[in-house]
């Protein structure tokens, strides 16, 4: 394995100064959010960096016993208060709530820890890539009892393509859905008399996805990550169908999803009001429900939660946007950093391999690509360091695709291990007959050579 | 989980096989190995050693469908089973060529370097199998083979009604052994590395645990069969405005006019075919072919005689 040192310095800037008469009147508002809307007309908050005002004690702002409130844009208000440690202890808090933190760059540079250095949450989160695929799929294993209708153009452009829009500074985002008939999952439910309900139970959920897997068609996607949002609308006899918790509760959302796979969504069907109901019954999926959790899956998927808070911190929802504008900067950090990480592992290791193997021809594009990964990779780092995460970002971008594109090239294929029993095995008998002859012939040359030159002397 | 299989002969389809898209591991017919949803990937003549340095480095050319590529990260753990005639550091692929041990560790390496794999897990039923595994040196490799160095591996039975051998021995008693592996078990890597003992195998199955990091008997046999996946409960939703009054949908404008695309315009023929072909770099020729040369006319002349030499210079 290369050998690799890494070494990752942060910090961060801070810069102190009064608010401006502008500010102020921002300020003067009767609600949180409203000064949050108005501040964020008021600054030119560039990518990655974030600005806290700190307001009176006694300010209305805040509501009762919340003393820090983290907008949705790029600024905070921090309620002032029992001190300047308080308030220290405060800030740092928002710090690692809003931006980078040890733990989010380390899990960023997982590749190149130790196992034993990792914490559970690290490799869990979706790998930076130049784009995702979100494919949603609707599974209906019923369709003699249940005809489902769902509306998911209109809802794909209302919910989902807004979230896209804010996150596409990170990546391209395609979508694609389907619907699936017949598709059972792979474990059956248990009866639970209590509730007379169908439950799943927490353990068993890791077996659903693979039965389900092969039928997604998801070879036939493009080359980018795959994200499924699978919806399941149980059959008449499992209906209604609950997921069990490790404690045995009902889940309230009634989904579940996998790191780095997706997610999925058991959608119930109210039984009809008369058992003599005339069957199929028909079902208009209430896409807001289900797009509220789909979102929040993608949210987890990539890594970003809102469960862990400080205490009296409140965090204003992003609204149909999605995420907030400092999640996507804490996104856009730690996809830089890994960025960075994989184009100088890929690098060095390529150029371990053409040490190794010295007879590999490396074409002309091959090398630019490599002395354009090169440069881009060290303009990252350098902006990086300055901060301006928007260069960086896009700098890393290049770097990856060139050094991708420079590693996987079909051309850097060795089939060149030649044992020495082989050499001789192939190279004796095609030569050896060959040489034979030459051979001979070279040593009469040399034979008669010495013989002129001693003739001379014998023919007197 | 993704499967990719490459089959150099088609035996189930093969015109002499009498019960057709059918292969079955005993002649009990019992358990059909070729199911309803076998895919095979690289058939017959796409079976060579560089596509299979090809899929698992990934240096695969763009055109490459996802179903012939390995997609894995560095959270997948791969198996990887390979069969067929074999010898001491060398499996033989379509009768012409030989992948070596040494190739495949270093194909491996490739893959660890670039965190293709998290474990990986190298079952090979061949003769003198275990030299295959010799040569590893990548971390968080298990390997299993079927026989020593030095001993053959053998088929299991033959089915006189096809003519051939169904399976192999070594691989007939591991699928005995997974067809009873559900995907909750708990069975460990140790109770794989007992089957087929030398009383039923009659050669000596092998394996090395050496290069993987966890120790074996914690291993799960569902770590790489069935597919298991690690899943979270999702207890966070975001709330959503389903009311969005000003909601504008984005449609693509139609608004640039675009020319209808001719078929017979669409290659730059008249370039094409008027092409000067590219000038090759003329290089000198090389040593090897000058003294070979050299030689050849040194014995011409010697052999007919210094006199003709006159009369080329």
């Amino acid at each position: 394995p290369p050998a690799v040192r890494t070494s990752v310095t942060f910090r961060y800037e801070t810069v102190y100064r009064s608010t401006t008469a502008r500010e102020e009147a921002a300020l003067d508002v009767a609600t949180a959010r409203e000064a949050d809307a108005a501040l964020h007309s008021l600054q030119d908050a560039s990518l990655g960096s974030l600005t806290v005002y700190v307001v009176p004690e006694n300010s209305s702002l805040l509501p009762q016993g919340v003393s820090v409130y983290v907008g949705k844009h790029r600024s905070a208000l921090v309620r002032a208060g029992g001190g300047l440690a308080a308030l220290r202890t405060r800030l740092r808090q928002l710090t690692q709530v809003m931006s980078f933190t040890a733990g989010s760059i380390a899990a960023a540079l997982s590749d190149r820890t130790p196992d034993s250095q990792l914490g559970p949450d690290a490799r869990r989160h979706l790998k930076s890539s130049l784009g995702y695929e979100i494919t949603f799929s609707l599974l209906n294993p019923d369709p003699k009892s249940h005809i489902v209708d769902w509306d998911i153009e209109d809802a794909v452009n209302r919910y989902v393509q807004p979230v896209l829009d804010k996150l596409s500074l990170l990546a391209n985002f395609s979508v694609d859905s389907q619907i699936l008939y017949y598709a059972v999952l792979g474990v059956t439910p248990r009866f639970d008399k209590e509730s007379s309900s169908f439950l799943l139970s927490a353990h068993s959920l890791p077996h659903v996805i693979n039965p389900v897997e092969a039928r997604l068609g998801s070879s036939a996607a493009s080359l980018y990550p795959v994200l499924n949002f699978l919806l399941y609308v149980p059959e008449r006899s499992h209906s209604p169908l609950y997921i069990q918790d490790k404690d045995g509760a009902p889940v309230s959302t009634n989904a579940f999803h996998s790191p780095r796979w997706g997610g999925i969504m058991i959608y119930n069907v109210e039984a009809p009001a008369s058992p003599q109901a005339s069957l199929p019954l028909h079902v208009d999926v209430d896409m807001v429900r289900v797009m509220e959790v789909f979102l929040a899956q993608l949210r987890l998927l990539f890594g970003l939660s809102r469960e862990e808070l400080p205490p009296e911190f409140l965090l204003e929802s992003p609204g149909n946007e999605g995420l907030a504008d400092w999640e996507l900067d804490r996104l856009l950090w730690a996809h830089t950093v890994e960025n960075i990480a994989t184009v100088s592992t890929t690098l060095t290791s390529l150029a371990q391999l053409l040490d190794k193997i010295g007879n590999i021809v490396i074409k002309d594009d091959v090398a630019s690509e490599v002395y354009r990964a090169v440069a881009a990779a060290q303009s990252a780092v350098a902006e990086l360091a300055t901060g301006h995460l928007h260069s960086a970002f896009q700098a890393s971008k290049e770097a990856v695709t060139s050094s991708e594109r420079a590693f996987f090239d079909p051309s850097l294929l060795h089939l060149l291990y030649f044992p020495d029993d082989q050499k001789f095995a192939i190279y004796i008998p095609l030569f050896l007959p060959m040489a034979v002859p030459i051979l001979l012939s070279l040593a009469k040359i040399v034979r008669e050579a010495r013989q002129r030159k001693k003739e001379p002397t014998k023919m007197d | 989980s993704h499967i990719v299989l490459m089959l150099a002969d088609d035996m189930a389809c093969n015109p002499r096989n009498p019960k057709p898209a059918t292969v079955f591991s005993h002649k009990n017919m019992e358990l059909n190995v070729y199911g309803d949803d076998v895919e095979v990937d690289y058939r017959s003549y796409e079976v060579t050693v560089e596509n299979f340095l090809r899929v698992l480095t990934g240096r695969i050319p763009p055109s490459t469908p996802r179903s012939k590529r390995l997609l894995s990260d560095d959270r997948s753990n791969i198996l990887i089973y390979m069969t067929g005639h074999g010898g001491n550091g060398f499996l033989k692929f379509q009768d012409s060529e030989e992948i070596t041990n040494v190739e495949l560790a270093d194909a491996f390496e490739q893959m660890w370097q670039k965190r293709r794999y998290n474990e990986l897990l190298f079952i090979i039923d061949t003769c003198q199998g275990a030299s295959m595994y010799e040569r590893f040196y990548s971390p968080n490799i298990m390997a299993l083979a079927s026989s020593q160095v030095g001993e053959d591996s053998l088929s299991h039975q033959p089915d006189l009604g096809i003519g051939v051998h169904l399976m192999d021995r070594y691989t007939f008693y591991v699928l005995e052994f997974l067809e009873e592996i559900h995907p909750a078990s708990q069975t460990n890597m140790n109770d794989l590395f007992q089957v087929c003992p030398k009383s039923l195998c009659v050669s000596t199955p092998g394996h090395r645990t050496d290069l993987f990091q966890r120790d074996p008997q914690n291993v799960l046999i569902t770590d790489f069969f069935g597919s298991v996946r690690k899943v979270e409960i999702t207890t966070e939703t975001i709330s959503l405005d389903g009311d969005l009054a000003g909601f504008e949908s984005k449609l693509p404008e139609d608004e640039l006019a675009t020319e209808p695309l001719k078929y017979a315009e669409q290659l730059p023929v008249a370039q094409i075919i008027h092409q000067k072909p590219k000038q090759k770099d003329w290089h000198p020729p090389g040593g090897f072919i000058l003294g070979l040369w050299a030689l050849i006319i040194m014995v011409f002349f010697k052999t007919y005689g210094i006199k003709h030499m006159k009369h080329i210079f």
